[in-house]
C-alpha cells in the first residue's frame, strides 16, 4: 500500500496553562487513501496522546468530527490526505469557543436548535387509535432536503455573520425550522415566527451563501433561508397592507 | 476539570480576505453603491426636469462628459452583474415542485433572464431606439 509523509499544523490549547493557542507541526507516516482524521489518529496513537478532538462514526454521518482544514470548514472523516499539497493546517471550527485543542463549545448552537422548535406540532392532535399522520411521497419532498442535516455545524463555521453577529440562529438552525414548516404534518409555523421572522431570524442572514458551499450533506441552507425571507415577507405584507388581514 | 474557552475574534474588517467565496460576496454588495449613486443621478436630473427646458439641455450635455459615460457605463456593469447573481440566486429561493420533483433551476433562473431580455427590448423600443 502506497503511503507519505504527512506534515500537519495543528493548533493546541490548554484551558488549564495555556492563554493563547499554538499551532504544533506533527510529522506522519499516512497512507494513500487516509483522511485528515486519520493522521491525527495516528498522531494520538503513536506520537503524542495529548491532543484532543472529537470524532466518532467516520463515514460522515455523526457530524462531531468537523474542523477548519486549511481554513476551510470540512468533515475531517471526508477530507482526503490526497486532495491538499505541503503542510495542511488544522483548527477548531471557527465562530466557536475552543474548549480544548481542536474541540469546541457547541452550546450556543444547541441552544438555537432547542428555540426553532424542530419537531413536528401537529394541526391537530389526534389519539393515537386513529392512526398515524400520513404523508405523500410528494409531501416527503418538499422538505426532504432539509431534514438531511448531521448538525456538523459547518455552516456556523463559514457564515461571516454568524462569526460578527453570534446572536444570529444561524443556518443550521433556521433550516430545520423551514424542515417542520414545510412538512404536511406541522402546523407550527407561527410559533417558530417568533424565532425566525425577527433580525436575529433570518433577517441578519445576508445571503452569503458559504454554508450551501461547505454543507457535506447538501442540505443547502441558503435557500431555505432565501425562502423563509419571501413567506416573512408575504406575512407581513398581508399584515400591514392588506385591510383585514392577519398572518 | 475547569472550563475556561477560548474565543477566537473575526477580525472586523478583514474577515473577506479568508475565501475568494467571501471577496465574491463583498463585490456583489460594493455593487449597491454603484446603484444608489445611479439613482441619486436619476432624482438630479428629474429636478432639473421641473427647473425647466435650459436646465434639462445643461443635465443632458453634463451627462455626455467623458467622466459621465464612465460613471454610467460602471453603473451599467456593475448593474448587470447584481442582477445576475440575483437571477442565480431565484432558483433557490424560488423552487417549483410539480408532484414529486422540482423544476431544474436552471430553468427557474433562465426564466428570469428571457423576462429580462423582453422587459429591455420594450424599455428600448418606449425610449424610441429601435
Ligand atoms: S446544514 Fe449542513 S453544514 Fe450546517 S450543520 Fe447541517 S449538515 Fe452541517
Ligand atoms: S466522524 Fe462522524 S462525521 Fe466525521
Amino acid at each position: 500500500m502506497k503511503e507519505r509523509l504527512v506534515q500537519l499544523e495543528v493548533l493546541r490549547y490548554n484551558p488549564d496553562t495555556d492563554t493563547e493557542a499554538h499551532f504544533q507541526r506533527y510529522e506522519v507516516m499516512c497512507q494513500e487513501e487516509w483522511v485528515v482524521l486519520d493522521a491525527l489518529n495516528k498522531i494520538k496513537a503513536d506520537i503524542d496522546p495529548t491532543l484532543n478532538y472529537r470524532w466518532s462514526c467516520h463515514m460522515a454521518v455523526c457530524g462531531s468530527c468537523g474542523m477548519m482544514i486549511n481554513g476551510e470548514p470540512k468533515l475531517s472523516c471526508h477530507a482526503f490526505l490526497r486532495a491538499y499539497e505541503g503542510v495542511i493546517r488544522v483548527e477548531p471550527l471557527a465562530h466557536f469557543p475552543v474548549e480544548r485543542d481542536l474541540v469546541t463549545a457547541p452550546d450556543d448552537f444547541m441552544e438555537k436548535l432547542k428555540r426553532v422548535k424542530p419537531y413536528i406540532i401537529p394541526k391537530e392532535k389526534k389519539p393515537i387509535s386513529e392512526g398515524e399522520y400520513k404523508q405523500t411521497p410528494a409531501q416527503l419532498m418538499k422538505f426532504r432536503q432539509y431534514s438531511m442535516c448531521i448538525n456538523c455545524m459547518l455552516c456556523y463555521a463559514a457564515c461571516p455573520e454568524y462569526g460578527l453577529t453570534p446572536d444570529f440562529i444561524g443556518p443550521a438552525a433556521l433550516t430545520l425550522a423551514h424542515r417542520y414548516n414545510q412538512d404536511s404534518r406541522d402546523g407550527g409555523r407561527k410559533e417558530r415566527q417568533e424565532v425566525v421572522a425577527t433580525h436575529e431570524g433570518v433577517w441578519e442572514c445576508t445571503f452569503v451563501g458559504a454554508c450551501s458551499e461547505v454543507c457535506p450533506a447538501h442540505v443547502d441552507p441558503a435557500s431555505a433561508l432565501q425562502q423563509m425571507k419571501i413567506t416573512s415577507s408575504i406575512d407581513w405584507i398581508v399584515e400591514h397592507l392588506i385591510p383585514g388581514g392577519k398572518s | 476539570m475547569s472550563r475556561n474557552p477560548l474565543i477566537r475574534e473575526v477580525p472586523p474588517t478583514s474577515w473577506y480576505f479568508r475565501h475568494p467565496r467571501y471577496l465574491r460576496y463583498m463585490s456583489r454588495e460594493i455593487t449597491s453603491i454603484f446603484i444608489g449613486a445611479y439613482c441619486v443621478l436619476l432624482v438630479v436630473g428629474l429636478q432639473r426636469l421641473s427647473a425647466g427646458p435650459a436646465a434639462w439641455e445643461g443635465f443632458l450635455a453634463a451627462l455626455k462628459s467623458p467622466a459621465s459615460v464612465v460613471f454610467q457605463f460602471l453603473c451599467l456593469v456593475a448593474a448587470v452583474y447584481h442582477a445576475a447573481t440575483w437571477f442565480n440566486a431565484t432558483q433557490k429561493a424560488m423552487p417549483i415542485q410539480i408532484g414529486e420533483d422540482f423544476v431544474p433551476g436552471n430553468l427557474i433562473s433562465g426564466a428570469h433572464y428571457a423576462a429580462w431580455a423582453v422587459l429591455s427590448v420594450v424599455v428600448l423600443f418606449v425610449a424610441g431606439v429601435f
